[in-house]
């Protein structure tokens, strides 16, 4: 219908802008004079009410009022205000009633509007609220979405980072591999390679050492050749054999004999190592038999199952044992039968001991005495007891020792007197012992030194007789020589070359004596000169030499016996010739050895004659 | 431990005499034979040129000469100083020479290793056996002197002959599975001969006396191999030693590795016993100031002695890091021995180098300087 319009009165600025925060859009009549505006959702401010109402119907336009307010009305739908008009031009009455209802109708309509408006307000009051909550859950939200959306983004890109790693990995891993395979190829091909040329070359050079062989055959190089000074003998002494068939298959026989040998001896060793462990097996599973056996007497409730099971091993194994004994152990079976013995029997003991252990441990936490188990107590009692009647054993030795002693101190002077003599006789005896363990030994050496003696003074008289056959072989020789020749020169020369040799001090005629046996040795004891000393004087004037020797016996006077230079010269007969006198002094007793010395003397005498022949 | 008076010798060519009553030592080319208690010279020989091997005849009677520039062997013997051989190879030439172990033949290895011609000393046979191998340790005895093993080669394939030493008659002839082979070693009680391949491959084969292979032994691939090899005096283990510094122990029933040792350069383990060798600083008395001052070599006031004392455990041996690109490097066992007893075994590792020495049940390690 019409605007309204709100017009700012000067005197109405104020309410106009409070009413105006109410309304949106308030268009009031053209009429100026009306400040009429309409609260849409408005409690009516008791201030401005008056003023307000005032403010449209004045006592000056109730007329225009009214039909105003008939228009709006009806414009409504409320019914007229105005009373049923009878004609058009009598002005119309105002309905009263009809202004009531509609003032009743306007409050209920007020009334309800204003209800409406409260649960319109509290509900968008609520909405908003659930506005609210709803806004700040949504940011919430989209802000958790953001931030799992970046934790996202991060984990798909260390994922991505990963897998580039891996495959870069699994790529190096694949280049090793290629690697190492190529160079194993290499290798290999390399090996190939080197074998073949190693093949060629050792051909060539197999060509080479042929052609240098029959070379070096063909020439005939009659340098290579063994120069020996004699042929040396066999290691074994035996003689070489020819090589024929025979020697071949004794080779081979030898050979497989060796061979054998040496096996069956290994198979020896190797059986008395079985033997052995097999007794030492044996010796075990008896000793852990016995170990457990013995707990059959004490039959207990936990050990039940085990005692049975060792009753039933032990029957068992006595039948094994036979069994094996007469099969040698030899065979397979009986080898598997003794070691599950033996696994058995270790089973059953551990398990025992298990037990043992369980109720050690047992008997420490409760401490009550099980019958069967030997508390410590009671066993260091018994130790005690034990140690106590050590002691007393030990005690009653000692008290016995000692009442021998007494026994033995407590007897008469005689008795001692006895006893000492005893003790010395004792000691005379042995003394008596060792003297003649003493003679005897003394005898013993005596006897060695005379055979000693006896065996230098052999060797000496050998050593004469070797002497005098030389002598006499050079005296041929000189004889041969010098038949004409005059004597100083030679004799000097025989002087020289025999004082020069050292056995002319032992010249002894002991070649001659065959010939001169009646006088030589008077009589056969032994004779003992060793070392001889003499001075050989050599005397030029003496034309001839003779050698005297003489053999002296032990108790005869000194033969001296001179060998005339008639042999020698035949021509001077009676010549002078030395002599020797030889004093030998020797006493074979001595106890000083049978050293003599001798002195030599030379003198121009006679010769005493001998009946030489 | 004391040491004598020094006396004069070349090319390290000094050896004892089986019975152990002489020594022979060479300088130039006079060989010298000396008395084993008091030192003094027993015999003086004069050889023809500069001696490069002497050997003793198993019995002791006789001492080989070898002069392989001029392709010469010349025999001694003790008994008999007047008694002389001569043996000459003239243009085959000599490489090596040994005596058999009845000490009446002799083995000359001519040049090229083109042929053994075996001499005899009792007879005027000689024998020529074809096609051995040029390797480290090609010809071997057993104990008893019965049998001797050769390694041959012929159309690049390893062979082993076994002779009868008595009338050197071929017994048997096999080949061996073996890229190189480096050395043959009978076992002492002469029924096993152990063969072994070259350094670049390890193995290790074991033969009966009647050639028949029993068990073939590698520990490892594609490294070097084996480097010393000895055998225990009772026949009951085989040492092998290799390049990587271990000493393995095979057993001889199953021809199976028992043991292996190792040696680090650091010990250790408080069980084991270490002897460090300390030199005395020498003696002098009072006499010491006399006209004429000493000669060298002839005053007993200087002589040197050296004891042994005990380190305490740890002990770090001194190690040098050998050159490996070159060929025979000087790592890995070098020399293995077992004391008579077999309860010891001295071992030799190139790689450490003070000088030291370490006893356990079954390892004594003298290591190189």
């Amino acid at each position: 219908m019409g605007d309204w319009m709100t017009v700012t009165d000067r005197g109405l600025s104020s309410e106009s802008k409070t009413i105006s925060q109410y309304t949106s859009e308030i268009k009031m009549s053209p009429s100026s004079l009306y400040s009429q505006q309409v609260l849409c959702s408005s409690i009516p401010l008791s201030k401005n009410v008056h003023s307000f109402f005032s403010a449209f119907c004045t006592e000056d336009n109730i007329e225009q009022s009214i039909s105003y307010l008939d228009q709006e009305l009806t414009t409504f739908g409320f019914p007229s205000l105005y009373e049923e008009s009878k004609g058009k031009e009598t002005k119309r009455e105002l309905n009263i009633v009809a202004v009531l209802n509609c003032m009743n109708e306007l409050l209920v309509l007020q009334r309800k509007n204003l209800l409406a408006q409260e649960n319109v307000e509290t509900q968008n009051l609520k909405l908003g609220s659930d506005m609210d909550h709803l806004q700040s859950c949504y940011s919430k939200l989209k802000e958790q979405l953001e931030t799992s959306r970046r934790e996202m983004i991060g984990l798909q890109e260390r994922d991505r980072q990963l897998q580039c790693k891996n495959r870069s990995l699994h790529q190096l891993l694949k280049n090793e591999k290629d690697e190492v395979q190529k160079l194993q190829n290499i290798i290999a091909s390399r090996a190939t390679q080197y074998n073949h040329d190693m093949k060629r070359k050792e051909r060539e050079y197999n060509k080479l050492k042929e052609r240098l062989h029959q070379l070096v055959m063909n020439k005939k190089d009659k340098k290579i050749a063994m120069d020996i000074l004699n042929y040396v003998g066999r290691a074994d002494g035996k003689r070489g054999s020819w090589r024929t068939g025979k020697t071949e298959a004794r080779n081979e026989d030898e050979m497989y004999k060796i061979l054998l040998n040496d096996y069956e001896y290994r198979q020896k060793q190797i059986l008395m190592e079985n033997a052995e462990l097999k007794k030492v097996l044996q010796q075990m599973k008896k000793e852990m038999i016995s170990l457990l056996s013995p707990q059959k007497k004490k039959p207990r409730e936990r050990v039940d199952d085990s005692t049975g099971t060792v009753i039933s091993d032990v029957e068992e194994d006595a039948g094994e044992l036979s069994r094996e004994s007469m099969w040698d152990l030899s065979c397979e079976t009986v080898r598997e039968q003794l070691t599950n013995s033996i696994r058995k029997q270790w089973r059953i003991l551990k398990s025992h001991v298990e037990k043992l252990d369980n109720q050690v441990s047992k008997v420490h936490l409760e401490g009550f005495n099980d019958e069967d188990v030997i508390s410590r107590q009671d066993h260091e009692q018994e130790t005690e007891k034990l140690e106590l009647e050590i002691q007393q054993c030990k005690e009653m030795i000692k008290t016995q020792q000692q009442l021998l002693q007494q026994l033995a101190t407590a007897c008469d002077d005689d008795t001692t007197s006895l006893l000492r003599d005893c003790y010395l006789l004792e000691e005379k005896e042995r003394l008596k012992e060792e003297w003649s363990l003493f003679k005897e030994q003394k005898k013993n050496f005596e006897r060695e030194r005379r055979s000693f003696t006896e065996a230098a003074i052999r060797l000496g008289l050998e050593r004469k007789a070797f002497e005098e056959e030389r002598a006499s072989w050079l005296k041929q020789q000189f004889l041969n020589m010098t038949t004409f020749d005059h004597q100083n020169s030679e004799n000097v020369k025989l002087f020289s070359a025999f004082s020069g040799s050292s056995d002319w001090d032992n010249l002894i005629v002991h070649s001659r004596q065959p010939q001169k046996k009646p006088h030589s040795v008077s009589n056969g004891s032994p004779v003992c000169m060793s070392k001889l000393t003499k001075s050989l004087p050599a005397s030029p004037s003496t034309s001839d030499f003779c050698q005297t020797r003489s053999c002296v016996s032990e108790h005869s006077s000194i033969n001296v016996l001179n060998i005339t230079p008639e042999e020698i010269k035949p021509n001077q007969v009676g010549g002078e010739c030395t002599n020797q006198k030889w004093s030998v002094a020797s006493r074979p007793g001595s106890q000083e050895g049978c050293y003599s010395g001798c002195s030599l003397t030379y003198t121009n005498s006679h010769v005493e004659k001998d009946d030489l022949p | 431990m004391n040491f004598s008076e020094v006396f004069k010798l070349s090319s390290l060519l000094c050896k004892f005499s089986p019975d152990g009553k002489y020594l022979a030592s060479c300088v130039q080319y006079r060989l010298v034979v000396r008395d084993v208690n008091t030192l003094q010279i027993l015999q003086l020989y004069t050889c023809l040129d500069q001696i490069q091997h002497i050997e003793w005849s198993a019995d002791s009677l006789f001492i080989l000469c070898a002069m392989y520039k001029r392709g010469l062997v010349q025999v001694w013997s003790l008994e008999q100083p007047e008694w002389h051989c001569k043996i000459d190879e003239g243009s085959a030439g000599l490489v090596a020479s040994c005596w058999s172990p009845d000490g009446r033949h002799i083995l000359n290895t001519t040049e090229f290793h083109l042929r053994i011609t075996v001499w005899s000393l009792c007879t005027k046979s000689v024998s020529y056996i074809k096609y051995p191998k040029a390797c480290l340790q090609g010809i071997t005895f057993t104990r008893d002197g019965r049998y001797m093993a050769l390694a041959e080669r012929r159309d690049c394939k390893d062979y082993v002959s076994i002779f009868v030493c008595s009338d050197w008659q071929l017994l048997r002839h096999f080949d061996t599975d073996t890229q190189d082979l480096t050395g043959i070693e009978w076992a002492p009680n002469g029924c096993v001969l152990a063969v072994w391949d070259t350094c670049l491959e390890y193995k290790i084969l074991l033969y009966s006396l009647d050639g028949r292979l029993l068990s073939a032994y590698s520990a490892y691939e594609w490294s070097l191999g084996i480097k010393s090899v000895a055998w225990s005096p009772s026949s009951q283990f085989l040492a092998v030693g290799s390049y990587d510094g271990k000493v393995r122990i095979l057993n001889h029933v199953t021809w199976k590795m028992i043991t292996e040792f190792g040696h680090p350069a650091t010990i250790n383990n408080p069980k084991i016993v270490v002897y460090k060798e300390a030199e005395k600083s020498p003696q002098l008395g009072l006499g010491c100031l006399s006209f004429p001052p000493p000669g060298a070599g002839a005053s007993p006031l200087l002589s040197s002695e050296s004891k042994y004392e005990i380190a305490s455990v740890p002990v770090s041996l001194q190690t040098l890091k050998p050159v490996t690109d070159r060929a025979n490097p000087k790592i890995g066992i070098g020399m293995l021995a077992f004391s008579p007893d077999s309860y010891f075994l001295a071992t030799r590792n190139g790689q450490l180098c003070r000088r030291g020495c370490c006893l356990t049940p079954y390892c004594v390690l003298w290591p190189q300087v």
